[in-house]
């Protein structure tokens, strides 16, 4: 079973400080460490218990800049066999629908019974890259899988839904599935497959492999802000005594007698 | 090793300099308050005045790295000198250097690389020292000059310099937002030096008061914009703590080489004195110390050099140079017992001018909120 | 050298965290305070690799550098300073010396179930009174017929309670002193070899610290590392290997107790603010930043030095990365403690913990004291 994954790199900022950029466009980069979004890792994952159970290749791509190579690796360490990268830094302003004519214009030249990409990625939280792309390639597609099975050329998928129910479909395959977190638990690549994916090749795509004429830009970003901070409201409850207790462990703590 | 073979090879070439020509004539400068002038000539005979600056502009063209090693190097056998050549190339080069425009650099860097001018900059003042927001120097502009007023000090090669980098604001009440920075050049009416510091270190080197009164400067003497002040000295003293980060690493190497030498030829009670534990402790310390400073200050470099963010690296290691160079050059005089505060030996010398390090181009405590905003986030 | 890592490093570093924070991350408190060997841990790293890092490949390791373990075992640390031992000690004091001055057919037995864990090391050269003075030791081997017999109790021995393989250092002929000590290749099972008893530690709780006790033990000829009256440079020349990672270790450590003292600071208030505000703790957290950054170059020049083989010996230089960073460990830990107020003392918070795993590094394989004459000595030729 041959299979991409589509992998974005992203910055870490769940303990990071994020600050806006002079330009009020994007975030202030040079001191966060950015890293594979997680629901990618899982998409990724997936694509090598499927790779282990019925053999092929899988190809991870990004389109990314020339940083994002160290991405691209750790997905060859965890289990992909070729790597490539489109070259963001060819193709000016990206949104999500550019972002899929892009990846679409790369796919579509290379054969593949599944493409996995994560759910939503933490940066931008557009969750629209894997229902364009698959769109895009006429290809049909479900969202949020918490689980996969493919037998004979027909995947039985879960998908998550709201109030904790499961959907059960069928989708016969070449189709494209975006993977919710948890649907398994990622591996550590080991030591020898990371020293191997160090030496590989990634293979670059850019504005002289896909024409920049017919590329679209759909959205465009004003502004990117910082929302003032609401005053925070603690509600306290239990018996007279357990409030007056924690109340006063509160205003102790904070100091303020 | 560390140092790659040019570096190595560029070091060695400095290191025999140093030996050669600037350590005989340490002593002297220190006990008679002499300024080097033969010293700077020789420098300039030797390429060393303006090691990282590019070739077109009468420099070494030799990078961040190559420099740091040089100043180490002259610093271990004279702090006077290695000050001098630290406050001509980070302070008075590179501002011109990195602000000015072609013209500027053809100027005044060129002659600067040459030798045939004495460079310095001025910052500090009576009221603002570490923090230079506080800038009480004027210049405002009136047609096309602009009318300086307000006091410098403490500015190393101040009397001797004839190209002066300079801030002074637009307005005090703006903070750094109001500063700029210029260029002033010796014999400028209404530019004049105050009085000379006596100082406890760095005897050799002359460090003085600078005054404008109503002293009119081009308008072409602006480095970049108006208001880039801030900005550019920033600039100035990141790169600069890795030369003061060098030469307080110099200052130390040489303490540490006098106490080897002192502890080999000392016989004392009987025992030489190397082979005694407690000498040993302390000439280990002293010695693993000075390896981190020094790993500390080539990293630094290293990253300037790859053209990284090296601004905590920097204060890193200026901060860790200047406290462990304090210590070792304290425990250099504990080695020698009485014979190191005689004159006889300079490990009474090197700690006098160590102690400038901690100081000059920010404090230690300075140095300490740069790096805790770094890893604070703020 | 230009201390930036290279690919391969910067992905196995990336790998090793989120391994160790995710997996060691949950146990670590756990198992100080009950001292129980992290075995499914150990098992799960040696699974990628991280058990045999500078072996070879065909032995059944990962055939890294030693700036590379260096990075490995701070990252280990930096979550879990007995985890970070572990490895180490499998890595540097039994692989490392069985690599470089075993047999063939020793290096085909013994290597990979190292790399694999099925058999962890230990090395044994301290005794009760044989400490960082290596040829006080007491421990004697004579050769009869095929084997030697070997007596002596060997003592505060890091993974003894748990392993399979053991590098053991005796005396071969006492007459030629410390030219007379060899090394040994012993496993668990050989008659005669016994376990004594468990240590209590103040730190590094989970690393099965445990007694060797040898009485009449029969170790065959074969299992003789390198040659009769070799242990002593065998000895020598594995701790300025394993000086690195303890250096290493120092750093994990440290690394660790100050982004928990960042994240303290930011969080906890006093008289009104932020503590994160005061110049005494900005200037606390500063100094134990640079502090912890002088420690980690020196730690990687000393791998660099070994992995290059400049200079030959590189005694001074890891020498100085362990001494130092022991130091420094101890003082950032001490800090972080500070930083943290009475809480510190406290175990619900990590630094408690740090600061006790922290004190190990100025005694274990040279105490500070001896590597300052390792230093001198160099310094003073």
């Amino acid at each position: 079973m041959d299979i991409i994954v589509c992998i974005k790199r992203v910055p870490q900022t769940a303990e990071a400080k994020v600050e806006i950029e002079s330009s009020g466009k994007d975030i202030v980069k040079d001191r966060l460490t950015f890293d594979m979004n997680e629901s990618d890792m899982y998409a990724l994952e997936e694509a090598v218990l499927l790779k282990e159970k019925f053999g092929g290749t899988i190809i991870a791509i990004s389109l990314s800049c020339s940083d994002a190579e160290d991405t691209l690796r750790i997905a060859l360490a965890k289990g992909a066999d070729t790597a490539i990268r489109i070259k963001a830094e060819d193709f000016d302003e990206l949104d999500g629908y550019k972002t899929a004519q892009l990846l679409s214009a790369v796919i579509k030249d290379i054969h593949f019974d599944v493409i996995f990409t994560g759910c939503i990625a933490t940066d931008d939280a557009y969750s629209q890259i894997g229902a364009t792309l698959a769109e895009l390639l006429g290809i049909p597609h479900a969202t949020l899988l918490t689980n996969i099975e493919v037998i004979d050329s027909i995947s039985h998928v879960h998908r998550e839904l709201e109030g904790g129910l499961q959907e059960h479909i069928e989708i016969s395959i070449p189709a494209l599935f975006t993977i919710q977190t948890g649907i398994n638990v990622p591996r550590y690549a080991s030591l020898i497959a990371i020293r191997r994916a160090a030496g590989k090749e990634i293979k670059l795509v850019g504005q002289n492999e896909i024409s920049k004429d017919q590329l679209l830009l759909n959205t465009q970003i004003e502004e990117l802000f910082i929302p003032p901070v609401a005053k925070q409201v603690k509600i306290i409850t239990g018996s007279p005594g357990e409030v007056s207790k924690e109340l006063a462990g509160i205003i102790r703590e904070k100091g303020l007698i | 090793m560390i140092l790659d073979e040019e570096h190595r090879s560029f070091k060695e070439k400095v290191g025999r300099f140093a030996n050669k020509v600037v350590a005989p004539r340490a002593g002297e400068l220190d006990r008679e308050c002499e300024f080097p002038w033969d010293l700077v000539k020789k420098m300039a005979e030797w390429d060393l005045l303006a090691i990282f600056l590019p070739k077109r502009y009468g420099g070494a063209g030799l990078d961040t790295l190559s420099y740091a090693t040089a100043v180490e190097e002259i610093g271990r056998v004279c702090g006077s000198t290695g000050i001098f050549l630290a406050a001509h190339s980070s302070l008075g080069i590179y501002p011109i250097y990195i602000a000015g425009n072609e013209m500027q650099k053809d100027k005044w860097v060129v002659p600067l690389a040459r030798g045939e001018k004495i460079g310095s900059f001025g910052l500090t003042e009576p009221m603002a020292g570490s923090d230079a927001s506080a800038t009480q120097t004027t210049a405002k502009l009136a047609g096309d000059e602009y009318i300086v007023n307000g006091t410098k000090c403490f500015i190393t090669s101040g009397e001797i310099a004839d190209i002066i980098v300079f801030t002074a604001t637009k307005d005090p009440s703006l903070g750094y937002s109001g500063i700029s920075a210029f260029v002033v050049e010796k014999g400028t009416p209404g530019f004049s030096a105050g009085k000379e510091e006596d100082k406890l270190g760095l005897r050799g080197s002359v460090t003085s008061e600078l005054i404008f009164e109503e002293c009119a400067i081009p308008k072409e003497n602006l480095l970049s914009k108006e208001s880039d002040g801030f900005t550019i000295f920033m600039e100035t003293l990141d790169s600069g703590r890795i030369s003061i980060g060098a030469l307080a690493l110099g200052i130390a190497q040489g303490a540490l080489d006098a106490s080897i030498k002192f502890a080999k030829s000392v016989i004392k009670a009987g025992k030489p004195l190397y082979k005694r534990q407690s000498i040993q402790s302390m000439i280990a310390d002293m010695a693993t110390e000075i390896e981190a400073a020094r790993l500390l200050i080539y990293q630094a470099a290293m990253l300037k050099d790859a053209g990284k963010t090296f601004t905590k690296e920097a204060a890193m290691a200026k901060y860790y140079a200047s406290t462990i160079g304090m210590k070792v050059t304290n425990t250099a005089i504990e080695i020698h017992g009485i014979l190191g505060l005689s004159k006889e030996y300079p490990v009474e010398r090197f700690m006098r001018d160590e102690k400038l390090m901690e100081i000059g181009e920010g404090t230690s405590e300075i140095q300490k909120i740069v790096i805790s905003r770094k890893i604070l986030g703020k | 050298m230009n201390f930036d890592l290279t690919n391969d490093q910067k992905m196995l570093q990336r790998e090793v965290r989120s391994f160790a924070e995710t997996e060691l991350a949950p146990v670590a408190p756990q198992i100080d305070v009950s001292g129980e060997f992290p075995w499914d841990n150990i098992k799960k790293m040696a699974k990628l690799g991280l058990l045999g890092i500078i072996v070879p490949e065909k032995y059944g390791g990962s055939e890294f550098d030693f700036v590379s373990l260096a990075v490995a075992i701070e990252e280990i640390s930096r979550i879990c300073a007995s985890t970070g031992v572990i490895v180490a000690v499998n890595n540097s004091l039994v692989s490392y010396p069985i690599l470089q001055f075993g047999t063939e057919e020793q290096k085909e037995k013994y290597l990979p179930p190292l790399c694999s864990a099925d058999k962890l090391g230990a090395m044994g050269i301290t005794e009760p009174n044989a400490g960082s003075d290596v040829a006080a030791m007491e421990s004697t081997a004579k050769l009869e017929a095929n084997h030697y017999i070997l007596n002596g109790t060997k003592r505060f021995i890091t993974n003894g309670g748990e392993a399979g393989i053991f590098v053991v250092f005796a005396y071969t002929d006492k007459d030629l002193k410390y030219k007379g000590i060899s090394a040994f290749i012993i496993e668990r099972d050989t008659p005669g070899f016994t376990l004594g008893k468990h240590e209590e530690l103040m730190g590094i709780r989970a690393t099965a610290n445990c007694e060797l006790i040898f009485e009449d033990a029969k170790i065959p000829k074969e299992n003789l590392l390198g040659k009769e009256g070799d242990g002593f440079k065998i000895c020598m020349n594995t701790l300025d290997v394993s000086r690195i990672d303890i250096g290493a270790q120092a750093v994990g450590i440290s690394q660790g107790a100050l982004e928990e003292a960042i994240k303290y600071s930011k969080e906890r208030k006093a008289f009104g603010q932020l503590i994160s505000n005061f110049e005494m703790i900005q200037g606390m957290l500063a100094e134990m930043a640079t502090q912890i950054h002088a420690a980690r170059l020196l730690v990687y020049y000393a791998g660099y030095c070994k992995d290059k083989g400049i200079p030959p010996r590189f005694s001074k230089e890891a020498a100085m990365a362990k001494y130092f960073a022991a130091n420094m460990a101890v003082d950032v830990t001490r800090k972080a403690v500070q930083i943290y107020g009475g809480y510190g003392y406290t175990k619900d918070y990590a630094v408690e913990r740090l600061y006790r795993d922290a004190k190990i590094l100025e005694l274990y394989e040279g105490t500070s004291e001896i590597h300052k004459i390792v230093i001198a000595r160099e310094l003073l030729r």
